[in-house]
Order: C-alpha cells, then sequence, then structure tokens
C-alpha cells in the first residue's frame, strides 16, 4: 500500500488546438515527500498543475488518486479529494483578516440562524497556523493587507492544509520572497510533507529545490524528460535536462505525423 | 511588524491596555469612526453659537426625521460602495416608489390596501435593482453607466406616473404617520430597556464564549463601559426627543435597518462574501463564490433602500410631486456613505458609516437652514465637507502604509 503514490499520471496529454501542452507525461508524487516540478517557461508546469486542480480538462491519459483512476472536474472536486493549490499570486483578499480568508468560501455556520461560527473558525485557524509553527503572525484578526510576503505565503499554505489536504501544490512560493522570509516558507514545506502529506513543489530556483525536494522531475516542452532524486544528482544534472533534455518527440512535427 | 509577538491570547487586560492599544491604531491611521464624532461635535458648537436654537429638543427631533431618508438610502450605498461598484440611480428609484405608493392610494374609488401598495413600491425597488444588477453583471457594462441610464429613465418613469397631476397629496395615515407621528413617551422608554438589556445580551454572551474557546478577548471592564455607553447615548435621544414631541416612527424603522443589515454583514455568509468580493473579487471566484449573484443582491439591496427612502421622503412631504426622488437626494445618499467611512474602492466600511455621514449632512442642512442661508450655501459647504472626509481617510490610509498597516 505505502508504494501507491498519492497521485500519478499515466501518458496525459493536453493541447490547445494545434500547440501541445503536454504530451504523454508520466508524473508521480508519493506521500510524506516533496516533489519538486522544474522546467524553463512554457515547459508546461502550469498546465500540468492545472489539470490536476480541474481547471483543466486532459485530452488523454489518466490520473490516479491513491491507485483510483479519478475524472476532476472543477476546483470543487479537487478539493473533495484532498488536492488543494496555492497560486503564485495567492488569491487572499487584503481587506479580509487571516481567519476570514482561511474560511473564505467554507464559513463554519451556527445553527438556527445560519449565521458566522466566529469563535470555532478562529480557534482552528490558530489550530492549524500552531501546527505549522507559523509564529511571526501577531493576530490572527488582522487584516492580512499588514502582512508581509512570507506570512501571506505562510497564511495561504494554511488556508490550503486546513481542510484535511491529502495533497498540496505550490506554484513559485518563493518567487517574491526576500531571504528570511524563503526560510520560513521552505521551512514549512518541509514540515508539509513531514505530516504526511504530498507535495508538490514549483519552483524556478534550484537552490530551493535542492534545500527540500525528495525527488525532481524535468519537464521540457510539454514533456518528462527527466527525474532524478536529490541525493544522486546535481545542480548541473538538473540545468542541463531543463535546457536540453531529450524530447521523445520534437514539437513541430506532430502535426505532419498526423497527417501521415 | 518588526517585532515577531507570539500570538498567544493575551486575555483579558486591564482598560488602561485598552485604551493604549485603541490610541496605538489611531496613531498608526486606524481612526475607525473618530473623525466624524469629532465633526459632529464640532458642528453642533459651531451653529449653537451661531444659533441658539440648533441644539433643542425640537430641532433634535427635525434632524432625526430630516437624516432619516438620507441614512435609509446609504445604507443601500453602502452595499453597492462595498463591492465597488456605484449606483447613482437611487435618487429616482426613490421617487418611482414614492409615486407608485402616492398613486396607488389616490382615494379615487380605485385606491389599494396600504399594506399592496407598500409592498408593491418596494417591490419595484427590487426588481429595478436586479435589473441593474443582471445588466451590469451579465452584459458586462460597468454600474456607473448603468445606472446613470437607470438615473435618466427612471425619472421618466417618475414623469410618466405622476402624468398631468403634477402634484399626488398623500392621504394614507399610516404613511404620513411614518415620520409625522411619535412613540408615547412610556413606549419609548419600554424600547429603550429592551434595547439595552439585549445588547448587553449579546455582549456579554460573545465574551463568555470567547473566554471559554480562550481565545483573545476584550476586558470585562470594556464590555461593561460600551454597554453603559450604549445605555447613555441612546437614553439621551431618547429623553431629549420626548421634551419635544417624541420619538418618530421613522427613527425605528432606521434602527430597525441599522441592526437587520449590519447582522448581515457581519453575521452571515452573504456579508463576508460582500467584503470578499470588493476586496479581491478573483479570490472570491476562486473561493467558489458565485460573484455575479452577490452583486445583483447587492443591487437589489441598494434599490429596495431607496424605495424604503423614497416612501420616507413621501411621508415626510406629505405628497409627491414631478420633482420626486431629484435634487439633492442622490448626491447626500452617496456622500452620506463616504463621508461616515465607506471607501469608494470597495471592501472597507460599515452600515454605520450611512447614519454617521447622514447626520452630518443633514445637521449641515439643518443648521444653515436656521441660519436663515440658502441651497447655494448649503451645497458649498456639504462639499467642503465631503472633500474633507476623503482628504482626512485618504490621510489616514497614507499612514497605515506608513506603519505597515495599509
Amino acid at each position: 500500500m505505502s508504494d501507491t503514490p498519492l497521485l500519478e499520471l499515466r501518458g496525459v496529454s493536453k493541447h490547445f488546438g494545434a500547440v501541445i501542452a503536454l504530451h504523454e507525461v508520466d508524473f508521480q508524487v508519493p506521500p510524506g515527500c516533496v516533489t519538486a516540478l522544474v522546467g524553463d517557461n512554457g515547459a508546461g508546469k502550469s498546465t500540468l498543475i492545472k489539470c490536476v486542480a480541474g481547471i483543466y480538462r486532459i485530452d488523454g491519459g489518466q490520473i490516479l488518486f491513491e491507485g483510483n483512476p479519478v475524472n476532476i472536474h472543477g476546483p470543487r472536486e479537487a478539493a473533495e479529494l484532498g488536492i488543494e493549490v496555492v497560486y503564485q499570486d495567492l488569491a487572499l483578499a487584503d481587506n479580509l483578516d487571516v481567519v476570514e480568508n482561511m474560511f473564505l468560501g467554507r464559513e463554519e455556520v451556527d445553527q438556527p440562524l445560519r449565521t458566522l461560527d466566529e469563535t470555532k473558525m478562529e480557534a482552528r485557524a490558530r489550530e492549524t497556523l500552531k501546527s505549522l509553527s507559523v509564529t511571526t503572525i501577531r493576530s490572527v484578526r488582522q487584516t492580512v493587507a499588514g502582512l508581509s510576503g512570507g506570512q501571506r505565503q505562510s497564511v495561504a499554505v494554511a488556508k490550503a492544509v486546513m481542510w484535511n489536504s491529502r495533497l498540496v501544490i505550490l506554484d513559485e512560493p518563493t518567487a517574491a520572497l526576500g531571504v528570511a522570509q524563503t526560510r520560513q516558507v521552505l521551512d514549512l514545506v518541509k514540515r508539509l510533507a513531514e505530516q504526511g502529506l504530498g507535495v508538490i513543489l514549483i519552483s524556478h530556483n534550484l537552490h530551493d529545490i535542492f534545500e527540500v525536494a525528495d525527488h525532481i522531475t524535468v519537464l521540457r516542452l510539454g514533456q518528462n524528460v527527466a527525474e532524478f532524486k536529490r541525493e544522486e544528482t546535481t545542480e548541473q544534472e538538473v540545468v542541463h535536462a531543463i535546457t536540453a533534455g531529450k524530447l521523445t518527440k520534437v514539437p513541430g512535427i506532430v502535426d505532419e505525423e498526423a497527417v501521415a | 511588524m518588526s517585532t515577531a509577538a507570539p500570538p498567544a491570547p493575551s486575555g483579558a487586560a486591564g482598560l488602561t491596555d485598552a485604551f493604549r492599544e485603541w490610541w496605538t491604531d489611531v496613531r498608526e491611521g486606524q481612526l475607525g469612526s473618530l473623525p466624524i464624532i469629532i465633526g459632529l461635535i464640532i458642528i453642533a458648537i459651531v451653529f449653537q453659537t451661531q444659533n441658539d436654537r440648533f441644539l433643542t429638543a425640537g430641532n433634535f427631533v427635525n434632524l432625526i426625521v430630516q437624516s432619516a431618508a438620507y441614512t435609509t438610502i446609504a445604507m443601500g450605498i453602502v452595499f453597492v460602495l462595498l463591492l465597488g461598484e456605484i449606483d447613482l440611480s437611487v435618487g429616482y428609484v426613490s421617487g418611482v416608489a414614492g409615486v407608485i405608493a402616492a398613486v396607488l392610494l389616490i382615494p379615487d374609488g380605485n385606491e389599494v390596501a396600504t399594506w399592496i401598495a407598500v409592498a408593491l413600491a418596494l417591490g419595484s425597488g427590487i426588481a429595478i435593482g436586479c435589473l441593474h444588477g443582471l445588466i451590469i453583471t451579465k452584459i458586462g457594462i460597468p454600474s456607473f453607466v448603468v445606472t446613470l441610464a437607470g438615473l435618466i429613465a427612471w425619472n421618466g418613469v417618475v414623469l410618466l406616473l405622476i402624468g398631468a397631476r403634477g402634484t399626488v397629496v398623500l392621504q394614507d395615515d399610516f404613511l404620513i404617520g411614518l415620520a409625522n407621528d411619535f412613540l408615547p413617551e412610556s413606549t419609548s422608554w419600554i424600547l429603550w430597556l429592551l434595547a439595552v438589556v439585549i445588547f448587553a445580551a449579546i455582549q456579554l454572551n460573545e465574551l463568555r464564549v470567547r473566554r471559554k474557546a480562550s481565545l483573545e478577548h476584550d476586558p470585562v471592564s470594556l464590555v461593561v463601559l460600551r454597554i453603559a455607553f450604549l445605555a447613555v447615548a441612546l437614553g439621551v435621544v431618547v429623553w431629549v426627543a420626548n421634551e419635544d414631541r417624541g420619538i418618530p416612527y421613522v427613527f425605528l424603522l432606521v434602527g430597525f435597518f441599522l441592526l437587520f443589515w449590519g447582522f448581515v454583514l457581519n453575521r452571515t455568509k452573504f456579508g463576508r462574501y460582500v467584503y470578499a468580493v470588493g476586496g479581491s473579487a478573483e479570490a472570491a471566484r476562486r473561493a467558489g463564490i458565485n460573484v455575479d449573484r452577490i452583486k445583483i443582491m447587492c443591487f437589489a439591496i441598494c434599490s429596495f433602500m431607496a424605495a424604503v427612502g423614497g416612501l420616507i421622503l413621501a411621508s415626510r412631504l406629505r405628497s409627491v410631486d414631478t420633482n420626486a426622488g431629484g435634487g439633492e437626494i442622490l448626491l447626500y445618499s452617496i456622500a452620506a456613505a463616504v463621508i461616515g467611512g465607506t471607501s469608494l474602492f470597495g471592501g472597507i466600511g460599515h452600515i454605520r458609516s450611512a447614519l454617521l455621514g447622514a447626520l452630518v449632512i443633514a445637521s449641515i442642512d439643518n443648521g444653515l437652514g436656521l441660519l436663515g442661508l440658502g441651497s447655494g450655501e448649503k451645497f458649498v459647504i456639504t462639499g467642503g465637507v465631503l472633500l474633507l472626509a476623503v482628504t482626512v481617510d485618504s490621510l489616514s490610509r497614507r499612514r497605515q502604509a506608513q506603519t505597515g498597516r495599509a
């Protein structure tokens, strides 16, 4: 059972008109590990996570969650499976406080008037932040507008893991952060994996990836060109795969093949 | 922000700590309702020194009645401003509602029951708001343009409904009584007691629940002080009003809507979503919130409250004419919401800002009237106050940005 990957993609393809964004990608995410997804701009990283998150329908192949084939139609269904995505722009409302943001769209209500149960929400938000060892937020009742980049990232991650999620996908979580804040977020990523969650980390920063990732998957032009274990590889090797990884199918020739 | 304090619940500190915390907030630019309350005090002092009739019981009751319609319409405007939208049609929508009620109640043998006339007037408000909301969200036209078209078109509807009559005198006791009848003194004191007891129960219950969950909560002394403040403030209102004609029924109506919409905004999912859509529509959409539905509902609430305001205006004037809903109603209502502290950019504001802003505007209007000044002076001064209020807001926001609280 423990050998079953949490998430598995088998030969997943996705195209937008004539443009092939993903070509027969195989990809595995084991539980309790950080799996890094790297690749140059336009390699298909974002398309891949949007397929997993249910925003795009896949055109070919299969997605398996805990060994069972699944069809994910929309973010709601992804959330029901326990898949949560933290997007690069975080999607937090600046004018709402930390608790309000963490529960947005999934508020706890009291009967009989269906009023908001602020006490329950505040206690749970506090608990979640504590379990992630997020200690830099002064008050969970302060608005998100007053938080630093790292704190906002922490709130976004906490929001994602609060719902018994099994798989958390982080899109460029450290892109806009300073040194100390990057440290906060990387520690948080490690802690998620230690709690048994599957984590997909998308990043351009190889330094960060080598610090936290257990596995590294390289995408190039929509294809999975290499997979590494962190301990068995070097940054040079990964960079080489990103820029010159061997393609099984050269893009642009696809149409001619289809005609033939 | 520089110090990373642990988020441990600090529990109930003393009253002095609570005051110090509030003062820190003020210095960092979180002024709350402070500027408006100071403004109201200044207005009272200035007008009282100019004309000693300003602070009399009789004028106080006048002020309640005069500000009631602006408060009501401004409450609807608050919902639309919270979304970051605008509704320019509220003036004539209030006119349409007033005219519908008045025309249906003309005692010419075809008149309908009062409640039917009121229901149709308010229902037309909801329908108009839904129409605006649908056009804005489904076709994607900016609310400024849609409601500008509404301003013109609903003005036309007012003229069409009035027709050749010119003026329709209101002859329904219930509607006239709204702004012209007063509560018996004993009833007003019973309602005062009821309000204080309910407020105290809610406050103390909240304190108890938060304490039980060992969450951060206000010191007991502060809660008691808050209850005492409400009791005294409301008591003064009731006492002063009873020195003259008494509490007008319209005061109860405004109070009801204030509590009701305050409850909706602060305690329900819908209210939370209104703030979320105003703060970040994208975040709201990704959280699974039906943004269009929230917007349509807010425009419906806005036009509904305009219709209520229209009935109050008709009641106060005891008639409607071809100018119903025109004049300064629209501008005063929007100005009231903004002066009260509701941001034009969405996501920030409270329902109470409608009341505070309307009080400021009605006080100026009333005070200048007592001094015998005309509309020219009134508009110039009201414009200046609006600009001042927005300036204070803008400066305090800059201060918040500097102190990392923006």
